[in-house]
């Protein structure tokens, strides 16, 4: 099978019934698409998805294999013999997994299939970005100075990167979305940055080989959405913002850029159209930019698949991308030969299963709720709903929302309103940090760069600490839960006609271990006592998902979830986690001093010490690789390593024991 | 809802009126006053003793009922003021004792009151633990014991020793009867004390704390010369590893209480009756009004249906013969759905008021329908009259059926409590299930003025009979003292503390109390008699 020339598709090809060969949020977005096309749909699962909701909003669903993506959703074959076995002719690739992968393109094409998407060669010459990158440079279109050479030896990488000059960007060629990536300040971080982004590359994409570029500070990420039919025509859908960005990871994207003029929305429109034509481009891609603060812009690579941030373009242009990408791939002309204008401004955010106010490392557990407020001009793709279980196969995020308002001030509003008032529970997210990002003066103003996040990070920590009010929503709740229980279903619950001393429930809030207090004085009035404050306050109204109460001046209300571990208490952007901690301890759940548990689950994949030999505090003890990071395992106390019951491949499941350090002086 | 056939009790009370306004500021301060009593008896042996048992890690014995209980069960103590300044005693008598939910299932929980003399029984103690005890029979309530106590109070052994042996004796009949009885050790529990271990079903022990043996290490010495130690003697672990005695082990205290509700769970208990299911309606009318519609002066006579008003469901009341007898006032109602057959005093028993009471007994046992007392009684009519028609013998009916009933009775003492009064509206002799006190509550064979005044004249006869003149000043002060000591003796705080009720109870929680009460009641079978003594008509 030869590849086909990009400008070459010949024919039109019906498309009768698509398989999207994907999971979560965004295979059901394409479904959507695909279900308002009147196509017929086939989705694809893997063990750990039977019960996901894409699975069941396809017409018919088929396993693919167990949860691990290379059993499942990476598994070219096994997508082919879906694809197969109910009678689709044509593949959506969502992103993520196979969607940039030239192989399976043209593993789809040779299966007599069409992949709606890019053709395999230029999925393949892209893939490069060291190809891509001579492309531009061809195309007359501006890159960032750097290193994509064949030489891969530390000390040419290291030649090299004294030639392009400091700050230095180390990343993965074959990379994307971040991994892989280091930012050098000093040549000193160097040689630990290339060794570190090598190991990485190679984990995540089999293949270790590094670019390095010139590091542009407080830049923006600007990227043009292109879009080309099979009958030479090549348009740009405008630009996306994409600054907002933590670990290399775009969070919230907008269109219209704020920061671009007239004249630089035009020219970088025309660069990416430069780009796409220079390798063909076919289908919808993204032709990603970085914007220096002097309003130079420099390419930086092209994403061949439909991206997360879409939307936001979808909502300003008016045009479904997935739609788009249907067509074309049928062969049939986009039949404009310019965007349509932009109208008013569209802000997405990428809602993520993470914490952070730890590192957003990523979080995992049962989604006990999902709720969020539906508006007018608010878009939500989500893969996921209450019962949900979010788990470490795959990407941690739970739902894109979008915005779309007339001024990109009444979007962020409108966004930010949503997100604080919705209720997600069961799984720590980054909902209220979202929302105080849309809220802080310099987003509001436009004032975006990459280093956003870093920059603002204190400011984005809520300073209120929501924990009494919490507690105090939690105990009226589980006051008024407790009525109409018994023989006496109409007796105040705690009723004493001796009155001895409060009713007391302790709750963990973090690593805090909290008592409260309360006595219920009937007529739905309760005396509530965290530490040493305590006021009396009226229940105004309970049900199962939430209370309200009231001081005597003001009322509050909040959600309340139950969830795996206790509950969650919400409030507008707020919400805490409390665990109710059990009347009569079990005993032998209590750890040892410098027992080492795993803080989530995943996989050993180095173990630094050995049994029976001393360690510092501090001291790494073993390696962990959980949702793609390493984590290292530290010593708690200095002592001696006595108990490691894991060993290098081990997968180890969350507060699992992995080691124990006998104190020296025990 | 289906129409309800009861009417709705039309009450009459004026809020804004002044008497209204005195008798609530009086009511209030009885309430505050009860409120104090009753927190001064939860305090124990006092800080210095509390700190001396919670610095060895122990919980306070009220900390491990709270514990014992189910979040958010009710809990109804009894005869928490037994005791109270009664020479020798503590407030409560060194035992703590109620009904509440354990594992969901109503149970009559004790706890010794470990603070209070290393929890040494006193004589009361006995009386207040033999109280409970046949609370748990009459009702058959699962019954757990968590035992932290020295035993006798040896100064005082006389007293006890005796009636005490009653306390073993119960514990195995009601285990006959199919009544489990419980028993956590947490302490000592030695002797006699031995035996409340050795005679419950069940038998849960602290390890390290427990101490269980008929002889202690120095009588042991005394007895035989042997030298040991409480551990090998009498610990836990020996109990639970080698004499058999204990079934549990527990690892602490809190394992303790665990293993206590881990028990009663496992029990699957069936309370014996249920009510027909009906839908509940709270009261119409706002209890915190009953503090001023009683009057400050028992003498000064109220309408009883304002305080049945305050206390049933909707406030709805279906009263029997009105017409007739109307000094007491009988009907029917609910309380938390449980139905209730209500005799209420609305002044002095006449000849009527007694057969209208001893026909609605007989009804309500007809009908297994429960009976409620609220008993406000200064006693029968006396007076040629009344003689002559026979007052004794319609007394003596009514005393007949309050008797022979077999339906649960509960008797709220709310007023006066005067003369056969006291025993034809069920008093404690006549063995309700339930007996409880409102802080205005006078008791006594008759009024203390009544009781000086018949002084008076007898005296002033007796003088006349020997032809002397009157010592008036000696007979004042006779009359003062006499006074005096009866009204001392016929405060509710003196009765309360005999263990003559099940406690004093602020008026406003009688709709709960009752509630409580009914439902412990329910436990065991609900059953009515057509078999009397003989009527005398």
């Amino acid at each position: 099978m030869s590849h086909h020339a990009p400008l070459s598709h010949p024919v039109t090809r019906p498309i009768r019934t698509v398989l999207v060969a994907n999971r979560g949020e965004i295979a059901a977005r394409v479904l959507r698409t695909c279900r308002q096309m009147g196509l017929g749909t086939v989705a694809v699962y893997s063990d750990a998805d039977l019960r996901a909701p894409h699975v069941r909003m396809a017409d018919v669903a088929a396993r693919l294999g167990p949860a691990p993506a290379r059993d499942s959703y990476l598994a070219i074959d096994r997508i082919l013999a879906a694809a197969a076995a109910t009678g689709a002719d044509a593949i959506h690739p969502g992103y993520g997994f196979l969607s940039e992968n030239a192989d399976f393109a043209q593993a789809v094409a040779a299966a007599g299939l069409t992949f709606i998407g890019p053709s395999p060669l230029v999925i393949s010459l892209l893939g490069s970005k060291q190809a891509a990158k001579q492309r531009a440079i061809t195309a007359g279109v501006p890159v960032v100075p750097g290193y994509n050479g064949d030489d891969q030896a530390v000390a040419a990488l290291t030649r090299e990167a004294r030639a392009v000059g400091f700050p230095l960007l180390v990343k993965a060629s074959a990379g994307g979305g971040g991994k892989g990536m280091r930012i050098v300040r000093n040549p000193d971080e160097l040689g630990p940055a290339l060794d570190a982004a090598k190991r990485e590359a190679a984990g995540a994409f089999g293949d270790d080989t590094l670019i390095l570029e010139r590091y542009v500070d407080r830049p923006r990420h600007v990227e043009i959405q292109i879009l080309g039919d099979h009958h030479g025509t090549l348009v740009h859908l405008w630009e996306r913002e994409c600054s907002i960005q933590r670990r290399h990871q775009k969070v919230i994207e907008e269109a219209p850029s704020p920061a671009l003029s007239p004249e630089q929305r035009a020219s970088m429109g025309a660069a990416g159209v430069a780009v796409g034509r220079a390798v063909g481009y076919t289908s919808a891609g993204t032709v990603e930019f970085i914007v220096a603060p002097d309003g130079s812009y420099y390419f930086l690579e092209v994403n061949t698949r439909l991206q997360v941030e879409h939307p936001v373009t979808e909502a300003t242009t008016g045009l479904d991308l997935v739609r788009e990408q249907i067509r074309v791939a049928r062969g049939e002309p986009l039949g404009y030969a310019a965007a349509p204008p932009q109208r008013g401004h569209a802000i997405e955010v990428r809602l993520y299963a993470e914490d952070p106010a730890h590192g957003d490392l990523p979080t995992t557990g049962t989604l006990a709720r999902f709720d969020l407020p539906a508006s007018p001009g608010v878009r939500v793709d989500s893969g996921v709903a209450a019962g949900s279980e979010i788990g470490i196969h795959y990407d941690p995020m739970l739902a894109k929302v979008i915005a779309h308002a007339p001024t990109r001030a009444e979007a962020a509003g409108l966004l930010a309103w949503t997100l604080e008032h919705a209720v997600i529970a069961g799984v720590t997210t980054n909902r209220a940090h979202l929302a105080r990002i849309l809220r802080h003066p310099a987003f509001v103003a436009g004032q975006l760069d990459t280093h956003f996040l870093d920059r603002h990070r204190d400011e984005l920590v809520d300073p209120t600490d929501h924990t009494e009010s919490a507690l105090v929503a939690i105990t009226l709740w589980q006051l008024e839960r407790h009525r109409g229980g018994g023989p006496l279903p109409q007796v105040e619950p705690g009723w004493r006609n001796v009155w001895y001393g409060d009713q007391r429930t302790s709750w963990r809030v973090g690593a805090r271990d909290i008592s409260v207090g309360h006595r219920n004085l009937g007529g739905r009035r309760c005396e509530v006592s965290v530490g040493d404050h305590a006021a009396t306050v009226t229940v105004v109204d309970a049900d199962a998902r939430s209370v309200t109460w009231t001081d005597g001046s003001l009322t509050y209300t909040a959600a309340v979830t139950p969830t795996a571990a206790g509950f969650q208490v919400a409030g507008p952007a707020w919400a805490v986690d409390l665990v109710e901690l059990p009347r009569f301890p079990d005993r032998a759940a209590t750890l040892a001093v410098g027992s080492l548990v795993a803080p989530m689950p995943g996989k050993v994949i180095k173990v630094e010490v050995e049994v029976d030999h001393p360690v510092e505090v501090g001291a790494v003890i073993l390696v962990l690789e959980a949702m793609k990071m390493e984590l290292p395992v530290r010593a708690t106390v200095a002592g001696m390593v006595r108990a490691l019951s894991v060993a290098v491949g081990d997968q180890v499941a969350a507060d699992q024991l992995l080691a124990v350090v006998v104190p020296t002086d025990a | 809802m289906a129409e309800h056939p009861y009417p709705i009790v039309r009450s009459q009370v004026d809020t804004k009126r002044d008497d209204f306004q005195t008798n609530h500021a009086a009511g209030a301060a009885a309430v505050a006053k009860l409120a104090a009593a009753l927190h001064g008896a939860t305090v124990g042996g006092g800080p210095k003793y509390n700190e001396r048992h919670t610095a060895k890690g122990k919980l306070l014995p009220r900390e491990r009922l709270e514990l014992l209980l189910d979040r958010g069960s009710y809990f109804l103590e009894l005869c928490p003021l037994a005791g109270k300044d009664v020479p020798g005693h503590a407030p409560g008598a060194s035992l703590i004792g109620g009904i509440g939910l354990v594992s969901g299932v109503e149970c009559v929980v004790t706890a010794s009151e470990a603070t209070v003399k290393g929890g040494a029984m006193s004589e009361l103690s006995v009386v207040k633990s033999q109280r409970l005890s046949d609370i748990a029979e009459q009702n058959r309530l699962p019954a757990i014991s968590l035992i932290e106590s020295a035993g006798a109070d040896l100064p005082n052994q006389s007293k006890i020793f005796v009636p005490g042996g009653r306390a073993f004796r119960d514990l195995t009949r009601r285990s006959a009867a199919r009544i489990p009885t419980i028993c956590l050790v947490f302490g000592s529990s030695t002797a006699g004390g031995a035996y409340i271990p050795g005679m419950s079903d069940y038998v849960v022990m602290v390890k390290d704390q427990a101490q269980v043996y008929l002889a202690g290490p120095p009588l042991v010495k005394m007895a035989t010369g042997e030298e040991t130690g409480h551990e090998e003697l009498g610990g836990a672990e020996m109990h639970a590893r080698i004499s058999g005695v204990s079934d549990y082990l527990a690892a602490d205290e809190h394992d303790a209480l665990r293993l206590g509700r881990e028990i009663v769970a496992h029990l699957d208990w069936r309370k014996a009756a249920t009510p027909r299911p009906r839908p509940i309606e709270p009261p119409r009318y706002d209890a915190d009004e009953l503090l001023g519609i009683v009057p400050v002066d028992a003498k000064t006579p109220y309408d009883a249906r304002e305080v049945i008003a305050r206390v049933v469901d909707g406030s709805r009341f279906s009263e029997f013969k009105p017409l007739y007898g109307s000094t007491l006032v009988c009907g029917w109602a609910h309380v938390h759905g449980f139905p209730v057959g209500i005799l209420a005093n609305n002044g002095i028993l006449f000849s009527e008021s007694a057969n209208k009471g001893a026909q609605f007994i007989e009804l309500c046992n007809q009908a297994d329908v429960p009976l409620l007392f609220l008993q406000n009684i200064t006693g029968f009519m006396v007076g040629k009259k009344y003689e002559q028609e026979g007052i004794i013998k319609h007394g003596a009916k009514l005393i007949n059926a309050v008797a022979n009933s077999t339906v649960p009775a509960i008797t709220i003492m709310t007023g006066a409590s005067f003369g056969a009064g006291n025993y034809a509206m069920s008093g404690r002799a006549y063995a309700p299930r339930f007996l409880f006190s409102w802080p205005s509550h006078r008791i006594a064979v008759m009024g203390g003025k009544q009781l000086a005044g018949v002084l008076d004249i007898i005296q002033r006869e007796a003088a006349a009979k020997r032809g002397e003149p009157v010592d008036e000043q000696k007979l004042q002060f006779g009359k003062a003292m006499v006074e005096a000591q009866i009204d001392k003796e016929s405060d509710p705080y003196f009765a309360t503390a005999r263990l003559w009720d099940d406690g004093i109870i602020d008026p406003r929680d009688t709709r709960t109390v009752v509630a409580i009460s009914l439902s412990a009641a329910y436990s065991a079978p609900v059953g009515g008699t057509t078999s009397w003594g003989v009527f005398r008509h």
